[in-house]
């Protein structure tokens, strides 16, 4: 389905309403061993959404039930600043904001990533059910064993990826796979792990049941940085191994053959991405649950900003950096009681398919 | 579609078709996805047009198949009658019906056992009704309630009748469920059908299983907010036939047998949209009043079901494939055979969950996504999605 856009909407509609001078493309050379090409546009959109981070982070990290201004959030940042506002910045708003920032980007990355294999836009983890893995795992923990939360979290990362194993080793026929039927046992997969959670909960005490039913929903509460730096060193290895391999990302969205006629070992270059983003998605829902839509969404709505034909790896992973704090901040704020992450995400991504679905529906695809 | 890569064998002759056919090698390689299978229903190919005697013979042989369907769906609602944490002798059970006496067992089996046995039959009717026509109305053969988020319309709308209306027991949230259920039910065709193509079977399956996304989010939030809500609605959530109000049963029933009657009446229109939109219209059919009917049997079928007994997926989605597999495609006896066969996987996926894991019990709506999975799975893996 995407496949149609992507061969209509690329190089040659550009070419045409851009002016020779202003090429999309620029090529960064640093001496001979380095050559990377820059869509101009793309790397705009990701400044742009950083900026927007980092404006976004200020403010959380200042306001609250205790404001601080912003020059002594950035003072108590750099170690100074008085005890309280450092213990209010340091320990309670920073690790929060940290892991928010980097579930956001690997989910990003990793929704764009399975947007390129299972050629759809709604081909995310969260519909093809590794979230639900990671939260199968996760709820056995609480319920069966009344695990702390690294436990939880062990649980989760393990859930996901045996969940991930065996959808895709469902998914391949006669060695090969195909998007959507990658998608389709993701749905039974699902379903199954579903009515599993639901018979746990049943069995759970009404508290375990509440702390089940939370993290089910995906939450940010009460992060620090003992979930925090793990996160952030498994994305700091896995997302720029990710960007190297989304070119084969690229040209698996052109088809299997014409990938393959590229000269791309489509099998093993499918593999390796799947591993990538299978790793991204359990990091993350291990530090904050399955926080849903947040791999749908963002890698669609930064194609539309950065107009570029595919789904690319940087900007989606920008974009969920910047979606999944400012939802952490709604759902903070809005509501009488604090309510999970995942309930905002939820509801922001419920109202951004119905556009998606309604669009392709005027365009007729 | 399919690339067909001709390479020459050992013997390397191409002298004549029998010969080329013997010696080569003839690979198939599916094209992408958007190209093939996903996208695209064929129309279903005539394949019942044997006349005559082999015509009427097979007619004989299906009602007698029915007939044996029903036999054992009479043999499983008496095994959940005798079956459970007390073991009553069928003869026992059997009296209870017919010559009650005021014995514990007999007790046992007209206040617990007929109650639930009498609501799995009447909600696996139902699902497997609203199925094989879901199925049959979008030629999709994914379609049901839980892949297509009926279910979570009526979960949504409970956990609102619970947690912000307080409402509390089976018999209030009964409407919310099923208004829900219709909701939802609409929006994901609307959103699954997109427009001037056809709605595929992947489109409806993503469509549905995003907007229960959507409004399982919805839902956790309500939860959330008040946890007593939560305590109420994880025991609906779970589908079971155990515990609710057995005056359910004669509540949901006038929804049930309009439902079905509608469902069966429309098997002949069902058979010429088969055929394709042009062809139905021209054998006489009218494609929209046939949808429209069909789509409020199946909202009345999945509303009432969810309303009593809460959200039971893979039913509606494996039985209808069962009752194609035994009668081949035509709509009047793949109907029949669905509404007898889904009570006796939904019974008897409850009988199950009262073995298993004696002495508690696990919730028939778990039983039956334990056994639906796998066969949902393997129909995806088939490769078969787009032949209906």
């Amino acid at each position: 389905m995407n496949s149609a856009s992507t061969v209509r909407d690329s190089a040659p509609a550009h070419a045409t309403d851009a002016p020779v001078t202003r090429r999309p493309f620029r090529v960064l050379r640093i001496g001979d061993a380095v050559s990377v090409r820059i869509r101009v546009r793309s790397a705009v959109v990701c400044a742009a959404l950083l900026t927007a981070v980092v404006a976004v982070g200020l403010y959380t990290l200042a306001t609250g039930d205790y404001s601080i201004p912003v020059p002594d959030v950035v003072r108590a940042l750099l170690g100074g600043g008085d005890q309280a506002t450092h213990f209010v910045v340091d320990s309670l708003r920073a690790p929060r904001l940290v892991t928010g920032v980097l579930v956001g980007a690997a989910l990003g990355a990793s929704g764009a990533v399975f947007q390129s294999i299972t050629r759809n836009p709604l081909g995310s983890p969260d519909v093809i059910g590794f979230g639900t893995g990671s939260a199968c795992g996760a709820v056995a923990v609480i319920v069966l064993a009344h695990g702390d939360a690294p436990e939880v979290s062990a649980g989760a990362l393990a859930g996901g990826l045996v969940t991930a194993a065996a959808v895709y080793l469902l998914a391949l026929r006669r060695g090969a796979m195909q998007g959507f039927r990658l998608i389709l046992v993701g749905i039974g997969v699902t379903g199954m792990l579903t009515a599993f959670d639901q018979w746990m909960l049943t069995r759970a005490s009404i508290n375990d049941a509440v702390t089940a039913q939370i993290w089910l929903t995906g939450s940010l509460n009460g992060r620090g940085w003992a979930q925090a730096v793990p996160l952030a060193i498994a994305v700091a290895v896995l997302l720029p191994c990710t960007a190297l391999l989304s070119r084969q990302a690229d040209l698996l969205e052109m088809g299997d053959d014409a990938a393959r006629a590229l000269g791309l070992r489509v099998e093993r270059g499918r593999l390796a991405l799947v591993v990538l983003a299978v790793a991204l998605v359990a990091v993350a829902t291990a530090a904050a649950g399955p926080v849903t839509f947040v791999a749908l969404a963002a890698p669609q709505i930064a194609r539309r900003m950065t107009k570029s034909p595919g789904v690319g790896v940087g900007p989606a992973a920008a974009m969920g950096a910047l979606v999944v704090p400012v939802s952490d901040l709604a759902a903070q704020r809005l509501f009488p009681s604090e309510l999970p992450v995942g309930v905002a995400t939820g509801a922001v991504g419920g109202v951004y398919l119905a556009f998606l679905l309604a669009r392709q529906w005027r365009d007729g695809r | 579609m399919t690339v067909v890569i001709l390479s020459r064998g050992a013997g390397g002759s191409t002298k004549g078709a029998a010969l080329i056919a013997g010696t080569t090698k003839v690979r198939l390689t599916s094209l992408p996805v958007s190209q093939s299978t996903a996208s695209e229903i064929r129309p279903v190919p005539p394949t019942e047009t044997p006349a005559g005697p082999a015509r009427r013979r097979s007619t004989a042989a299906k009602a007698l198949g029915l007939v044996a369907c029903l036999g054992a769906l009479a043999v499983v609602l008496l095994l959940s009658l005798a079956i459970g944490a007390k073991s009553i002798p069928p003869h026992s059970a059997f009296d209870a019906l017919f010559h009650f006496n005021g014995s514990d067992d007999e007790l046992v089996v007209r206040q617990q056992r007929l109650p639930r046995t009498g609501l799995g039959l009447e909600v696996g009717v139902a699902l497997g009704l609203a199925g094989a026509l879901m199925q049959a109305l979008t030629r999709n053969p994914l379609a049901d309630p839980g892949i297509l988020g009926v279910n979570s319309g009526a979960s949504a709308a409970v956990a609102v009748a619970i947690g912000f209306l307080g409402l509390n027991g089976t018999l209030s949230y009964i409407w919310f469920a099923f208004a829900g259920a219709a909701l939802v039910s609409v929006v994901v065709y609307v959103l699954g059908s997109a427009g001037r193509t056809a709605a595929t079977p992947v489109r409806l399956a993503l469509a549905g299983t995003a907007v229960t996304a959507a409004l399982t989010a919805f839902t956790s939030a309500v939860l959330l907010l008040e946890p007593d809500t939560f305590d109420q609605f994880r025991y609906w959530n779970v589908g079971s036939v155990v515990g609710r109000d057995a005056s359910v049963i004669w509540q949901v029933m006038p929804f049930v047998a309009v439902g079905a009657a509608l469902a069966l009446g429309l098997s002949r229109s069902l058979n010429a949209l088969a055929l394709g939109e042009d062809s139905g219209r021209a054998l006489g059919a009218r494609p929209g009043r046939t949808r429209a009917l069909g789509a409020l049997a199946v909202t009345l079928l999945c509303g009432a079901a969810t309303a009593a007994v809460g959200p039971i997926g893979f039913i509606g989605l494996v039985v209808p494939h069962l009752a194609r597999f035994l009668t081949g495609p035509d709509q009047r006896w793949v109907l029949p055979y669905s509404a007898v066969l889904a009570p006796v996987l939904l019974v008897g996926s409850d009988v199950l969950g009262r073995v298993v894991a004696r002495p508690g019990e696990v919730e028939v709506g778990i039983v039956t996504a334990f056994l639906g999975a796998p066969v949902f799975i393997a129909l995806a893996r088939s490769g078969r999605i787009s032949q209906l």
